[in-house]
């Protein structure tokens, strides 16, 4: 199964409506609850990322029998240092999206966590893609 | 116990309508930094927060927990209520602190 969807800049309102999306088909799919929350987690986490760093972009999500692989592709400036992003506690996010509750520098750290794989792929300028895999027979 | 049970327990609102199922509420959890609670808030835990905007319902629902709480009579806007409609996630308004929330949680037993 494959899913295509575009994801708003710099609008918080429809920010994880893809993320709750994938996850109810998941679901529908019955795939383990455990398995769902970690791939639902991630994408929300890269999802915001390109909402509020990343003047949106679009998301990208296959389904096969044994993993589900999510593309976040956004138009934003680029992550200068890599290590320093997947740093907890690490943040650019303006006051404003702090305020709600948004921006605590947990993002990447907590993509990482729920997923079996993370590729980031940063250019400068350009953009960043963030590519998350959760296999199917590994659990949290 | 269910999510409507302890919303009258504590005297509260539930802003979302009548629980379609029977959402049971395993732990209370307060947070409101969002990534925070999405990484360590238990699976079927009732969610105290001050936040009302509309993620919070996201974050409520792929986290799997149970409800959301809002403390202290904080009003909830009118498109977090409905979204949390459309999701089937609990919202309860309480005129309580979340400690006040959190020890009436305890004596009930969560």
């Amino acid at each position: 199964m494959k899913l295509h969807y575009e994801i708003p800049a710099n609008d918080l309102t429809y920010a994880g409506e893809a993320s709750s999306s994938v996850k109810k088909k998941l679901v529908q799919l019955g795939i383990d609850p455990a398995l769902v929350k970690k791939a639902a987690v991630s994408m929300y986490e890269a999802e915001i990322n390109a909402v509020i760093h990343g003047n949106g972009g679009f998301a990208d999500v296959e389904v096969s029998s044994d993993r589900i692989i999510v593309t976040i592709t956004d138009k934003g400036p680029g992550i200068p240092n890599i290590e320093l992003a997947m740093q907890e506690g690490w943040s650019t996010a303006s006051d404003e999206v702090r305020e709600m509750g948004f921006g605590a520098g947990m993002g990447l750290p907590n993509i990482k966590r729920y997923t079996d794989k993370l590729d980031i792929d940063t250019q400068i300028g350009e953009g960043t893609k963030v590519t998350i895999t959760v296999e199917f027979n590994k659990r949290l | 116990m269910l999510a409507a049970e302890f919303a009258a327990k504590l005297g509260a609102k539930v802003l979302t309508g009548e629980p379609r199922d029977n959402t049971e509420i395993k732990g209370i959890y307060c947070g409101d930094l969002l990534s925070w609670v999405m990484s360590h808030a238990p699976k079927s835990s009732a969610w105290v927060t001050v936040h009302t905007h509309l993620n919070i319902v996201a974050v409520a629902s792929i986290s799997e927990l149970s409800c959301i709480i809002i403390p202290e009579g904080i009003k909830v806007d009118e498109a977090t209520i409905n979204r949390a409609i459309d999701e089937n996630t609990i919202i309860i308004s309480s005129e309580l602190t979340a400690y006040e929330i959190c020890s009436i949680a305890h004596d009930c037993g969560i």
